[in-house]
């Protein structure tokens, strides 16, 4: 019953963004709701494996820029149609993502986390210095000069990040209520308590890690058409990381809903605050929300608000 | 009686480094059987049943369990197979309650060796938490349960998993009196039901009334074997534990 609500809900959010785009308001707010649409994506993707699973990963700005650049560079290549760009980065997203999930192996706690680190950094060194790709002068992507149904480019992204974000949240939704989520809570709660009572924790967590890599490189599909100049240290740039990890840990990491607050919440003060203080705040915005968040309510906003339902019926 | 062999450790060692845990060490568990495994401080009874579950995989010899080789094998497919284990130091699912700890095991375990059990998960773990005696405490938050209530989860856990063998950990080790004679009691109930138990344990008054047959370990080699009496005669078993 819930999940059919749920769909009517986002069934009507993209009629209404539809309909939104008819009204030919300022291209500004388009432009600014694709970024948090975006966020919502990556945060999303990232929480499957952080926050579900238990693995930090701090290399989402690589899997996101991976995706990205398998977009550019596809356009460059041939005249793709626009799914074939995001089943394209999905799959090297999800790829990469599976060979993160191979680390897990060997590495647990702070030792993964650097080691996503590092891998975003060998991808951007991979990019900087392949000169089909752009190398460090960077990549332009010239936009198709008309799009069915829709006046202007962007509008067309708008509605597609929509369709990402909302699918992305699905996914999540989904993996959170089935068995598969079940099996992830266990191993983030104690990884060899969960092997022993019968969780195949190597193949879950590589589930877990290449249906959120795919998600972070789809993420990234749709960015060349609408910077149309990419180059590798804004696209590999470490907001990307931070924010995918702060805002899932702000909107609260154990359900899908946690993501969805956090990157609405943070993405849109960030936005705001990039048109009217300046656009060099944005990361020191996140810095101390994240800190605030840590010291006073280390479950997020939801944890909050189960602490305050629970703390009254207690 | 003579009940069929359910595990079957012959010649198993494990080292770490240059340091020898266990050194080719055999022993049988027989269905239904009440099997104590005991030894000094460092003896390598949790290595042997870390290599048995699977947590840790041995260098030498070989595990079989109710005619399969499970040498090999990841910890996880030994549990579906019927090996199910407690922890010495609890380790629950800190985000679940104490029914949703059971219905890890059982759904990922019980279910895979049972097609169809897993109709019922909720009312199967309620049901071994009323034979253990947690149901109280069933939609508790598992990360605020006191000592012997982990203990009684961590039993009740690996109960969940429909196991033919349950090895249990020095379940007992630091709890009262009281509460060891309800552990005691608890093991003795899933005996009944028909499922093979290895105690590891330090407190002899446990061991000795609840196994039906002992083995001894000292510095990873097994030095006897036999039934509690004859365990409590032995000059080598006093060695291992007082020197001479």
């Amino acid at each position: 019953m819930r999940g059919r609500a749920l769909l009517a809900v986002a069934v009507a959010l993209v009629v209404l963004a539809v309909a939104l785009t008819r009204l030919s308001a300022n291209q500004y707010y388009y432009f600014a709701a694709y970024v948090i649409f975006q966020y919502v994506v990556l945060a999303t993707a990232w929480n499957i494996l952080g926050g579900y699973t238990g693995y930090v990963n701090f290399g989402s700005a690589g899997f996101f820029a991976l995706g990205a650049y398998t977009a550019a560079i596809l356009i460059k290549a041939f005249p793709v149609p626009f799914p074939v760009l995001l089943l394209a980065a999905g799959t090297v997203g999800g790829l990469l993502g599976l060979s993160l999930g191979y680390l897990t192996l060997r590495l647990r706690g702070v030792f993964f986390s650097i080691a996503t680190l590092a891998l975003a950094v060998v991808l951007q060194t991979l990019i900087v210095n392949w000169e089909y790709a752009g190398g460090s002068r960077g990549i332009y992507t010239m936009r198709p000069a008309t799009v069915l149904f829709f006046d202007n480019y962007v509008e067309f992204l708008f509605v597609v990040m929509l369709i990402l974000a909302l699918g992305a949240l699905a996914t999540a939704r989904w993996i959170e209520h089935s068995r598969l989520g079940r099996g992830l809570a266990a191993i983030r709660d104690n990884e060899e308590a969960a092997e022993c009572m019968g969780v195949p924790t190597l193949r879950l967590k590589l589930v877990a890690a290449t249906v959120s890599g795919a998600l972070m490189g789809i993420a990234g599909a749709p960015f060349p058409y609408y910077v149309t100049y990419m180059e590798p240290a804004s696209t590999f740039n470490l907001d990307y990381a931070v924010n995918s990890l702060a805002m899932p840990m702000i909107g609260g990491a154990t359900t899908w809903v946690g993501p969805l607050l956090g990157a609405v919440l943070l993405g849109t003060a960030q936005q705001i605050a990039t048109v009217t203080i300046s656009s060099a705040l944005n990361l020191l915005i996140v810095g101390v929300v994240l800190v605030a968040f840590v010291i006073l309510a280390p479950d997020g906003i939801i944890g909050l608000v189960r602490r305050r339902r629970g703390g009254r019926h207690a | 009686m003579t009940a069929g062999i359910l595990l079957d450790v012959r010649g198993v060692s494990k080292r770490f480094g240059g340091f020898e845990a266990l050194t080719r060490v055999s022993l049988q568990v027989r269905e239904g059987e009440r099997f104590g495994l005991i030894g000094p401080n460092g003896s390598g009874k949790t290595t042997l049943i870390n290599c048995v579950s699977g947590a840790l995989g041995s260098d030498e010899g070989e595990i079989r369990f109710a005619g399969h080789d499970i040498t090999r094998l990841p910890a996880h497919q030994r549990t579906r197979l019927g090996i199910a284990r407690s922890f010495q130091i609890p380790k629950p699912f800190v985000s679940m309650t104490v029914l949703e700890n059971l219905c890890i095991p059982a759904e990922y375990a019980a279910h895979a060796r049972f097609p169809g059990a897993g109709a019922d998960v909720v009312a199967e773990a309620m049901e071994i938490l009323r034979l253990i005696g947690l149901e109280a405490k069933a939609h508790a938050p598992a990360a605020g349960l006191t000592q012997i209530e982990l203990r009684k989860l961590e039993l009740a856990r690996a109960m969940a998993a429909r196991p033919r063998l349950l090895i249990s950990d020095e379940s007992m080790a630091g709890l009262s009196s009281a509460e060891v004679d309800e552990i005691l009691a608890i093991l003795l109930a899933l005996n009944e039901r028909g499922i093979a138990i290895i105690m590891i344990e330090h407190i002899m008054r446990a061991v000795m009334r609840f196994s039906q047959r002992i083995v001894v370990l000292d510095a990873g080699a097994r030095i006897a074997e036999g039934g509690p009496g004859e365990i409590l005669n032995n000059p080598a078993v006093e060695k291992a534990y007082l020197g001479e």
